[in-house]
């Protein structure tokens, strides 16, 4: 039986933790992510798991152990945030290319550069060519839910990949929700055990892991991760059915709200996307035709399902706003809406699009925003697509 | 001190465990202090080895050949240590689960690059946590596998290719750092520096030691490299005897806090012995460089009294 419970994004997350019992942790305290850990320890402290729990002195050991413990053919976990993901950023290739399935709590937080505590996918946009799976929450139950699919996700053998569960720091991190949580006993059947193939203490055979990969070889290699990369869609796809025979909510590659007829539609990801609906309820109310796509699935990018809900089965869809939490700073906005175009790109029949910055450094967006964007979007119905800025800011002040 | 009976000839007679046909250079000391350290390992136990990014990495785990036959990882430069703790945290989770019967050990190599510089912070932080490990650094005093820059182990005055000698230098300007110390500051269980000389019994001693002492162990081996240090590969026991024998790298243990100095020569040489073997000193031996010899003597003379005065042989 499903039970109700107030808790945090954080909290949520760390029940899974305790729920699946990994074999090992290694982790290192950073804001907004550190309650991950220190819940870890009570856990440890209270006898309710069984996990190895390594206090390492930096997230690049953090991730570096992780890969150690993975490499044995145990589960490994870390949860970590902004700089320090950052600081992992070069073992995070490394955990990829040796397809170890980690799995890891983002919670995602601005980048330093001013240091900064608040929410932003800075950090984790950063390493999205990093070879992770990267699937976002928009709330403390999703967080939850993508956790306890993670593993099934990255340790499938098509896939041998791992997988970052994201959510809002602060806003998804520390505010108390109402959740649904699901039995020990039944997360832990959902979850199932690893049994890799190959791993470090094989008595029977030994195995070299990250060697030195010379020209002949290192192509192929990628080529194969990639290849894994697109196996990972249909395996999320699966797993989310089998989520929710299980447990009752659904799940894929994202979610679509009031898209039906929406002539209207902003595109996001996180936190952001429980005040865009609350707006596009508002507008509904109003009888505007507003719509919202929640992307949750990051990598894989589900290009062709994003064209076909976007373009090609909605035919009514008029103007899309992108919305990128993260500057890409001399690019054309953000990475979302670069990508967002480039799926679109010759599938859509005159789809005005614009990428929209907000939220840096934690700025809040209201529904009030929202609301203003949808104004914004009806008015580029009647323009010229190159009259159509290719980015826009969104709540920052003028300076 | 007591060591246990030992036969080289006994020792190396068993199996090896890192495989010729690796692509180390000739007269390197690099595979002669791996090969010696696993040596020290019983037959039945098993071991896990991780290496950082090195010329021991590079050349001899080259996919898809292995030269290792234990099992073998490396993630990064920096990162050895690190890497280690959660390979021993791998190991305790299936020992406990009782999915595992075998015995492992867990073994890290690391060049002085990775191991006094940009991996110093990952094995501080493995020593503190009383990670179940054997820590070997092969210190070659220089990156030698990027090609002889100076690191925080180059000695003083030495030529490399970031402390170039030339009408304004004269070498590397600063101290070498004592790492050796800096490790048997963490209060672990078992702390050594040894090198090649003779019958391998201080090496093979020490290796045993730091395998078989639970907890952490930290192992400094002085393993000269040809290219870098100029020497011909003929000469590397001599110029490892001639370390020992001048007290610049003094043979010593740390066992649970009390240092002990395993060799003091009957005749200290003057460091010019060790010096001359070396390309990488020549430009000390012009006339206007005397004092240069003086400074590096006298460092060796105070740091060599100061370890008899920690192991209570003043």
């Amino acid at each position: 039986m499903s039970k109700r419970g107030r808790m945090s994004g954080n909290e949520a997350v760390a029940l899974a933790i305790r729920q699946i019992d990994p074999d090992v942790i290694a982790a290192f305290p950073i804001t907004p992510s550190t309650e991950i850990p220190q819940f870890v320890s009570r856990f440890k402290a209270d006898g309710l798991i069984s996990t190895e729990f390594i206090t390492v002195e930096s997230e690049h050991s953090a991730m570096s152990a992780c890969i150690g413990a993975e490499a044995t053919g145990v589960r490994a976990m870390t949860a970590t945030s902004s700089a320090g993901m950052a600081l992992m950023y070069e073992v995070l290739y490394v955990a990829a290319s040796d397809r170890l399935p980690i799995v890891l709590a983002a919670v995602n937080r601005a980048l330093t550069g001013p240091i900064n505590i608040n929410a932003e996918h800075s950090d984790s946009m950063g390493a999205r060519d990093s070879g992770w799976i990267q699937i976002y929450s928009e709330n403390a139950q999703e967080a939850y839910d993508n956790m306890l699919m993670a593993h099934r996700i990255g340790e499938h053998p098509d896939v041998m990949l791992p997988v970052m569960i994201c959510q809002d720091g602060f806003i998804t991190s520390h505010a108390i929700e109402n959740i649904l949580t699901e039995d020990d006993a039944k997360v832990k059947a959902f979850v199932g055990t690893y049994e890799p193939e190959h791993h470090l203490l094989d008595p029977n055979r030994s195995v070299a892991i990250g060697p030195y990969g010379v020209s002949p070889y290192v192509f192929e290699l990628k080529r194969a991760q990639a290849y894994a990369m697109e196996q990972a869609k249909g395996v999320i796809l699966s797993v989310a059915k089998d989520f929710e025979k299980e447990f009752g909510r659904s799940y894929g590659f994202f979610e679509e709200y009031r898209m039906d007829d929406a002539e209207f539609a902003v595109l996001l990801m996180g936190s952001a996307a429980g005040t865009g609906k609350v707006a596009v309820d508002r507008l509904r109310g109003r009888g505007v035709k507003a719509g919202l796509v929640k992307l949750r699935s990051f990598r894989p990018f589900p290009a062709e399902a994003l064209a076909e809900a976007l373009g090609g089965k909605n035919k009514n869809l008029k103007s899309l706003a992108v919305m990128d939490r993260s500057e890409g700073f001399g690019g054309f906005g953000g990475p979302l809406g670069a990508e967002i175009r480039a799926a679109l790109f010759g599938r859509t029949n005159g789809l005005k699009v614009v990428n929209i910055i907000y939220g840096l450094g934690g700025r809040d967006i209201r529904v009030e925003d929202f609301e203003d964007l949808y104004k914004e979007l009806d008015a580029m119905q009647g323009m010229e697509a190159r009259d159509i800025p290719y980015v826009r800011y969104l709540g920052q002040r003028e300076i | 001190m007591a060591y246990n009976a030992y036969s080289l000839k006994e020792v190396a007679s068993k199996p090896e465990r890192l495989a010729p046909g690796h692509r180390m250079c000739a007269g390197c000391g690099s595979t002669v202090a791996v090969r010696a350290v696993m040596r020290a390992l019983r037959p039945e136990d098993k071991a896990v080895v991780t290496l950082a990014t090195s010329c021991l990495e590079v050349s001899t785990m080259t996919y898809p050949y292995t030269s290792w036959e234990d099992s073998y990882i490396h993630t990064a430069f920096e990162n050895a240590a690190a890497t280690t703790s959660g390979v021993v945290a791998g190991y305790a989770a299936k020992k406990n689960k009782g999915k595992l019967d075998e015995t492992y050990k867990f073994i890290t190599f690391g060049g002085d690059g990775g191991t006094y510089d940009i991996g110093f912070q990952s094995l501080s932080g493995a020593m503190e946590r009383g990670t179940d490990m054997v820590y070997v650094c092969y210190d070659n005093e220089a990156y030698m596998n990027t090609g002889i820059q100076r690191s925080s182990s180059t000695p003083m005055y030495a030529d490399t290719t970031t402390s170039a000698v030339g009408v304004d230098s004269v070498g590397k300007p600063q101290y070498k750092k004592d790492l050796t110390a800096i490790m048997a500051a963490h209060r672990i269980p078992y702390v050594a520096q040894t090198t090649f000389l003779g019958n391998f019994k201080d090496l093979h001693h020490k290796a045993e030691t730091a395998i078989y002492t639970e907890g952490p162990a930290f192992l400094n081996v002085m393993a000269p490299c040809p290219r870098g240090w100029r020497y011909e590969e003929a000469d590397l026991m001599d110029i490892c005897k001639a370390a020992v024998e001048t007290c610049v790298w003094p043979l010593f243990e740390v066992v649970e806090g009390e240092w002990i100095l395993n060799y003091e020569p009957k005749n200290k040489l003057p460091v010019t012995e060790y010096l001359k073997l070396q390309g990488r000193f020549k430009h000390l031996f012009k006339p206007e460089n005397a004092v240069l010899l003086e400074r590096i003597q006298d460092d060796v003379d105070r740091r060599w009294e100061e370890l008899r005065l920690r192991a209570g042989a003043l």
